[in-house]
C-alpha cells in the first residue's frame, strides 16, 4: 500500500496546477487519443478560455454513459462529449444534464432541436469494401450474395448497435428476415470496430461495417483510393454525436463556453481528419479535399432518440434470435 | 543424561516402546533390523515425531514438546546434511548462528573446526565440488561448532566405502570426546557399534532394550540380538 | 516450516480485493437480479468451450511433452522458450496472427486452394477451441514436461532392464504421472478460458458464442443492470472455484517451473517409428504455435517505421507497470505459497484472480474509490494490482512445488539447525526457489506487459500502456503502426520473460 500512496502522490503532484479554472470533459477514449481530435481541441480551447481543459477518457459512448450513471450527481464532469442519439434518451433520464442555450446553423441531414444536447459531428454507417468489388446495393442483395461481411456486436460496440438500428429503421417488422438472410454472410462478429476493421484489411471479409467516411482516411492519410463504401438504396442510418452540460457543474459558464466553442470552426475543422466524421457545422473552408469522393446516401435513416431505447431492446432480441439459430 | 520415560511411539500402525536412561558422555549404538524403528526413535528424540505417550527428558528437564531447533541436539541424516546452494563456510556457520552474522571470534572458531576435520582449504567451495568423504567432514565440522551435548547420527556415512566410513567413525569418536557429549547412532553393522559405541541397545520386535556395554553384549548376545545377527 | 500468518493475511487481501468490489456492486444495485435465459445460454456456452479448450490443450500436450521429455536436439531449450510466446501475447495480436494462418485468406487456405482442396472455415466453436489451444498448449506442455522430468531416471533404467516396451513404460510409469498431473493442468486452463471474451466472440462467429463475460458486458453497458452483472460474475467465479477444488483433490502440486533442460535417457523410445512420431509431433507443434507468431513479426517489421513516438512513451509506462506488477505478484505469492505448504487449498484463492470479471471488479473498485479520490490518479496502482492478481495463479503454481521440494529434502536439517522465519527463507527457501522465482517473475512480467489490463473506469488518458496505445492506433485506422507496436510488445514481453528467467538461472549450484 506504500506504493499506492507513492503513486497517488506522484500523479497528484504532476496534475496540480495553479489557480486557473479547470473544465473537466468526459469523453470516449478514441477522442482523447493522440490521433483523435482531443489534443488539437484542447490546445485551441485553452488559447481562448484561460482555463485548463482536462479530458477524461472512458471507453466508448456506452461506457461513458455507464460511468456517468455510476457517479451520479457526484460526478466531476462539467461536460460530457461523445454520446449519440441512441443514448441521449437514457442520458436525459439520469437527470444529470442541464439545458443549454447554445445553438448553431447545423449542417445535419435532419433538423436538430434538442434543448439539452449539442451535436458536434455526424456520419452514416456503411459497409466499406474494396473499390474494385461489385458491391451490394441493398441488404437483400447482400443477403442473397456470397459476399462475406464482418460486423460488430451491438452489445459491445457502437457501430454494431448502429447496424441493428439501421436494419430496424429500414425494414421494421421484416428485420428478423433480413438478419436470417445475412446470417450466412457474416464471417464473424467482433467486440469492437478495431478488430472488425483490422480483419477486413487483412482480407478476412469482403465488407466491414464502418462509416461512409472511412474511405476518406485511406484517401487523405494514405493516398489510397482503393476503399469505398457500398451505397444502399434503403438509405443509411445516421449517427449524430453530441455533448451536453452537467447540471451540477461548478463551471457553468466555462461549460457553456466550451459547447459554444464546439460549434465554431476551431473545433469543427479538426473533426473531419481526426474523428473521420462530418462536422456538425461545415467550416468556412469547407470539407477537406477527398470528402467529395464519398458516397452520398439517398436517404438518412434515424430512429428518433426518444424511441431509441425501446426499438433497441426489441432489435437486439430479434438479432440474437436470428443469429443464434 | 537422556531419559526416555515410558515412550510409546506409533507410526503407521506400528508401535515401539522405549524406557531407559543414558548417562552423559556415553556413545550409544542402536542396532537392529531395518524397519524396526531405529530412525523413528531418533526422530522422536530430535523432535520430528511426537510420541503417543511418555516423555523425553534431558538432564531431568522435559523436552518432549520443544521444537527441534531448541533441543540440545545436533543430528546428521542419511543424506541432505548440507545445503547444496551454500558454501562450506556458510554450511558450518549455520551451526553457530542461524542468521550467519558471525563475529571475529566465531569466524576463528569456525576456521579451527574446518582445520580440525582437515578441510582448511575448502572454505569457499560448495558441496557439489566436494567428494562424499569431504562432505561428511563438513557436516561433522558443523556438529563440532554446534557444541550440542546430544548428537544423533542416523547412518550418515552409509554411502561411504568401508575404509572411509571407519575414518569418519573414528573422527566422530574423537569429536565426541572433545565435545564431551552424549551420542546416539543408528547402525546395522556390529563392527560400527563395537568401534565407537561403549553401550548398545537392540531395537527389535517393538521394543528398545536398555543400553548394555557393547563388548559384553556381543560376547553374550540375548535372543533378539542373536536373531538379528543370525548366529 | 515457516508460520502461515503472513500467507493467510496475503490470501485474505486477495479475497478482499476480489470479493470486496463484488459486494459493493451488489449493494449499489440493491441486490442481485436473476439472469435471463440468454444469460444461462452464455453460462452453458462458457462451460462448453472452456471444457473443450482445456481438454484439447491437455490431451494434445501429452505427445508434445513426451517428445520433448525424451528427445535431445539442438535448439531444444530455445524451442521451449519460444513455445511460451503465445501464452504471453496480447489477445488482439494473437488473434490477428492466428487469422493470418487459419483465416479465410490465411496461409492455410491459400495452400489448400493452391492444392485444389476446399478451404477450411475457422469461425465457430472449433475456432474458439483452436485459438484457446494456441494460447494454452504451451502452458499445458510446460506443466506436463515438468512432471515428466520428476519421474526419476532410475525408473526408466529399471524399465529398460526389464525390457519394457514404450507402451508398457507409458502404462506403468507415465500414465500414473499423467493421472495426477492432468487435472491440475486442466483446471488452470479451464479457468483461463472460462472468462474468455474477445477470442470466443471473434472466432466463435456470432452471438451463439456468447460467454458469461460478454453477458456481463451486456448487463452492464446495454441494460445497466448492475445486479445481473454481479450475479453473473459470482456464477463465473463459483464455477471455476468448484472445478478448482475438485481438480486439486485429484492432483498433487506439480508445477511447471524450472529445470526443463534435462533429458532422461530412454531405452524404450529408440525405435525408428517412435523417433519419426516424436519428430513429426514437434514439427507440427512448432508450426502451429510459431507460424502465427512469425506472421505477427513479419507484419510488425512492415509497420515498424510507421510507429509514432507515443508508442515508445507507452512502452516505458508498460515497463514500469510490468515491473511493479511483478513485484506485487511475488510479494503476494511468496507468503501464500509458504502458507500453502501447510494448507494446500489456499492455492485456490490465487486462482480466483483470473476468473473474476474485470468489468465487475473495475466497477466495484470504482464505486469504492470514487467518493475519495480521482480514479485516474489510481490508474497506475489499479492496473498494477489487477495484473498482479492475474499472474498470481501461475506464480503460485511454479513456486509451491519448489518450496515443497526444499522442505522435503532439507526441512529436517533446517529444523535441527534452528533455522526459522527469516533465516529459513534466506538460507534455504529463497536460494533454492531461485529458478522458480526467476521463471515466475518472468511470467508475471510478460503477462503484465501484454495484458490490455485497462479497467476503463480507471484509465488515465495521458499514461496509456503499450497495449492500449496499440489498440488506439487500430482505432485510428493505423493498423500497420499497430502491428509494429504489437511486435514491440512481443519483443519486450519475451525479453522481460527471458531476462527474469535468466536471472533465476544465475550461478548454478548442485
Amino acid at each position: 500500500m506504500k506504493y499506492l500512496a507513492f503513486a497517488t502522490g506522484l500523479l497528484a503532484a504532476t496534475s496540480a496546477v495553479a489557480d486557473i479554472p479547470v473544465l473537466t470533459i468526459y469523453t470516449y477514449d478514441s477522442f482523447v487519443s493522440d490521433w483523435g481530435p482531443g489534443p488539437a481541441v484542447e490546445k485551441a480551447f485553452e488559447e481562448t478560455c484561460g482555463c485548463d481543459l482536462q479530458f477524461v477518457g472512458a471507453g466508448d459512448g456506452a461506457a461513458l454513459l455507464g460511468r456517468l450513471k455510476l457517479e451520479g450527481a457526484r460526478t466531476k464532469a462539467d461536460v460530457v462529449l461523445g454520446l449519440d442519439t441512441n443514448l441521449t434518451a437514457a442520458a436525459k433520464e439520469t437527470g444529470l444534464f442541464a439545458e443549454t442555450t447554445v445553438s448553431a446553423d447545423y449542417d445535419l441531414p435532419v433538423d436538430w432541436n434538442d434543448p439539452v444536447f449539442v451535436p458536434y459531428d455526424w456520419g452514416y454507417f456503411a459497409f466499406v469494401q474494396n473499390a474494385d468489388l461489385d458491391g451490394p446495393t441493398d441488404f437483400r442483395e447482400l443477403a442473397d450474395s456470397d459476399l462475406k461481411i464482418v460486423i460488430q456486436d451491438p452489445r459491445s460496440s457502437t457501430p454494431g448497435l448502429g447496424l441493428l438500428m439501421w436494419v430496424k429503421a429500414a425494414y421494421g417488422d421484416d428485420a428478423p428476415a433480413i438478419w436470417e438472410g445475412l446470417s450466412d454472410n457474416i464471417v464473424t462478429v467482433t467486440k469492437g470496430w478495431s478488430e472488425a476493421y483490422g480483419m477486413f484489411l487483412e482480407g478476412e471479409a469482403d465488407l466491414v461495417l464502418s462509416y461512409t467516411t472511412s474511405p476518406a482516411y485511406h484517401l487523405i492519410a494514405e493516398s489510397d483510393a482503393s476503399k469505398t463504401a457500398a451505397r444502399f438504396s434503403e438509405g443509411h442510418y445516421m449517427q449524430i454525436e453530441v455533448a451536453g452540460k452537467i447540471a451540477g457543474t461548478d463551471q457553468p459558464e466555462l461549460a457553456d463556453q466550451f459547447l459554444q466553442f464546439m460549434v465554431t470552426d476551431a473545433f469543427q475543422s479538426v473533426i473531419p481528419t481526426t474523428n473521420w466524421m462530418y462536422p456538425a457545422v461545415t467550416p468556412e473552408a469547407g470539407l477537406p479535399e477527398g470528402f467529395e469522393t464519398l458516397i452520398q446516401p439517398e436517404k438518412a435513416l434515424m430512429v428518433p432518440s426518444d424511441q431509441a431505447p425501446k426499438v433497441r431492446d426489441a432489435a437486439l432480441a430479434e438479432w440474437l434470435e436470428a443469429l443464434s439459430k | 543424561m537422556l531419559t526416555l520415560e515410558k515412550l510409546e511411539i506409533v507410526l503407521d500402525g506400528f508401535t515401539l516402546n522405549a524406557d531407559f536412561t543414558l548417562e552423559q558422555g556415553r556413545n550409544l549404538a542402536l542396532i537392529g533390523p531395518s524397519g524396526a524403528g531405529k530412525s523413528t526413535l531418533l526422530n522422536v528424540i530430535a523432535g520430528f515425531l511426537r510420541p503417543r505417550s511418555g516423555r523425553v527428558l534431558w538432564q531431568g528437564e522435559d523436552i518432549t514438546d520443544l521444537p527441534p531447533g531448541q533441543r540440545p541436539i545436533s543430528m546428521l541424516f542419511q543424506d541432505n546434511n548440507l545445503f547444496p546452494h551454500l558454501t562450506v563456510t556458510q554450511n558450518i556457520g549455520l551451526g553457530i548462528r542461524p542468521d550467519l552474522r558471525l563475529n571475529a571470534a566465531e569466524r576463528a572458531y569456525l576456521h579451527d573446526a574446518l582445520e580440525r576435520v582437515g578441510l582448511a582449504g575448502m572454505a569457499g567451495r560448495k558441496p557439489g565440488q566436494l567428494s562424499g568423504g569431504q562432505q561428511s567432514r563438513v557436516a561433522l565440522a558443523r556438529v563440532l561448532v554446534q557444541r550440542k551435548p546430544l548428537v544423533l547420527l542416523d547412518e550418515p556415512f552409509s554411502a561411504l566405502g568401508p575404509a572411509l566410513k571407519h575414518d569418519m567413525l573414528r573422527l566422530v569418536g574423537d569429536l565426541m570426546q572433545e565435545i564431551g557429549g552424549t551420542m546416539l547412532m543408528v547402525s546395522h553393522e556390529p563392527e560400527d557399534a563395537q568401534m565407537i559405541a561403549d553401550v548398545t541397545s537392540v531395537v527389535a520386535q517393538g521394543t528398545v532394550t536398555a543400553p548394555k556395554p557393547t563388548a559384553a553384549l556381543f560376547e553374550n548376545p540375548p535372543k533378539v540380538l542373536r536373531d538379528y545377527l543370525g548366529t | 516450516m515457516i508460520r502461515g500468518g503472513p500467507g493467510y493475511a496475503a490470501a485474505a487481501l486477495v479475497l478482499l480485493f476480489i470479493f470486496g468490489p463484488l459486494i459493493v456492486v451488489f449493494v449499489r444495485a440493491g441486490g442481485g437480479t436473476l439472469p435471463g435465459p440468454a444469460d444461462w445460454a452464455a453460462v452453458r456456452f462458457s462451460i462448453t468451450q472452456a471444457t473443450l479448450s482445456a481438454l484439447f490443450s491437455v490431451i494434445l500436450a501429452v505427445p508434445v511433452a513426451r517428445a520433448l521429455a525424451r528427445r535431445q536436439f539442438p535448439g531444444r531449450s530455445l524451442l521451449i522458450t519460444l513455445l511460451g510466446a503465445p501464452f504471453i501475447l496480447p489477445v488482439i495480436v494473437a488473434v490477428l496472427g492466428l487469422l493470418a494462418v487459419f483465416g479465410r485468406s490465411g496461409v492455410l487456405n491459400s495452400v489448400l486452394i493452391w492444392a485444389g482442396l476446399p478451404p477450411v472455415q475457422i469461425y465457430g466453436l472449433h475456432g474458439v477451441v483452436l485459438a484457446h489451444v494456441f494460447f494454452n498448449l504451451p502452458l499445458a506442455t510446460r506443466i506436463l514436461l515438468q512432471a515428466w522430468q520428476q519421474i526419476p531416471a532410475e525408473r526408466f533404467r529399471l524399465a529398460a532392464s526389464l525390457n519394457m516396451t514404450a507402451g508398457q513404460v507409458m502404462r506403468r510409469l507415465e500414465l500414473p504421472m499423467l493421472r495426477t498431473t492432468l487435472p491440475g493442468a486442466f483446471i488452470v486452463i479451464f479457468a483461463i478460458c472460462l472468462s474468455s471474451f474477445t477470442v470466443a466472440l471473434t472466432l466463435g462467429g456470432g452471438p451463439k458464442a456468447t460467454t458469461v463475460e460478454l453477458a456481463i458486458y451486456q448487463a452492464f453497458r446495454f441494460d445497466f443492470d448492475l445486479g445481473r452483472a454481479a450475479v453473473l460474475a459470482v456464477i463465473q467465479t463459483l464455477l471455476a472455484g468448484i472445478v478448482a477444488l475438485v481438480a486439486l483433490k485429484y492432483s498433487r502440486g506439480e508445477g511447471f517451473g524450472a529445470g526443463l533442460d534435462r533429458v532422461v535417457r530412454r531405452w524404450d523410445a529408440q525405435s525408428a517409428g517412435l523417433r519419426i512420431t516424436d519428430t513429426a509431433v514437434m514439427i507440427l507443434t512448432a508450426l502451429f504455435l510459431l507460424l502465427p507468431l512469425l506472421l505477427v513479426v513479419i507484419n510488425g517489421i512492415a509497420g515498424w517505421a510507421k510507429m509514432p513516438d507515443q508508442v515508445f512513451t507507452a512502452l516505458r509506462v508498460s515497463l514500469v507497470i510490468s515491473l511493479v506488477s511483478t513485484a506485487v505478484a511475488l510479494a503476494l505469492a511468496l507468503p501464500i505459497a509458504l502458507a500453502a505448504l501447510r494448507r494446500g487449498w489456499i492455492e485456490v484463492i490465487g486462482l480466483l484472480g483470473i476468473v473474476s470479471s474485470p468489468l465487475v471488479l473495475g466497477t466495484g473498485l470504482f464505486l469504492i474509490v470514487y467518493p475519495f479520490a480521482d480514479p485516474a490518479r489510481l490508474a497506475f496502482a489499479v492496473t498494477g494490482l489487477v495484473n498482479a492478481l492475474t499472474a498470481l495463479p501461475f506464480v503460485l503454481r511454479v513456486l509451491i512445488p519448489s518450496l515443497r521440494a526444499s522442505e522435503k529434502n532439507f526441512g529436517r536439517l533446517a529444523d535441527v539447525l534452528g533455522l526459522t522465519g527469516w533465516a529459513r527463507l534466506r538460507f534455504l527457501l529463497l536460494p533454492r526457489a531461485r529458478r522458480a522465482l526467476g521463471f515466475s517473475a518472468g511470467l508475471a512480467a510478460a503477462f503484465s506487459m501484454g495484458d490490455l489490463g485497462v479497467i476503463t473506469l480507471f484509465a488515465d488518458p495521458s499514461r496509456a500502456t503499450l497495449p492500449l496505445q496499440m489498440y488506439r492506433l487500430m482505432g485510428a485506422f493505423r493498423m500497420e503502426a499497430a502491428a509494429g507496436a504489437g511486435l514491440l510488445l512481443l519483443v519486450f514481453s519475451l525479453g522481460l520473460f527471458w531476462m527474469f528467467d535468466k536471472l533465476g538461472r544465475g550461478d548454478v549450484d548442485a
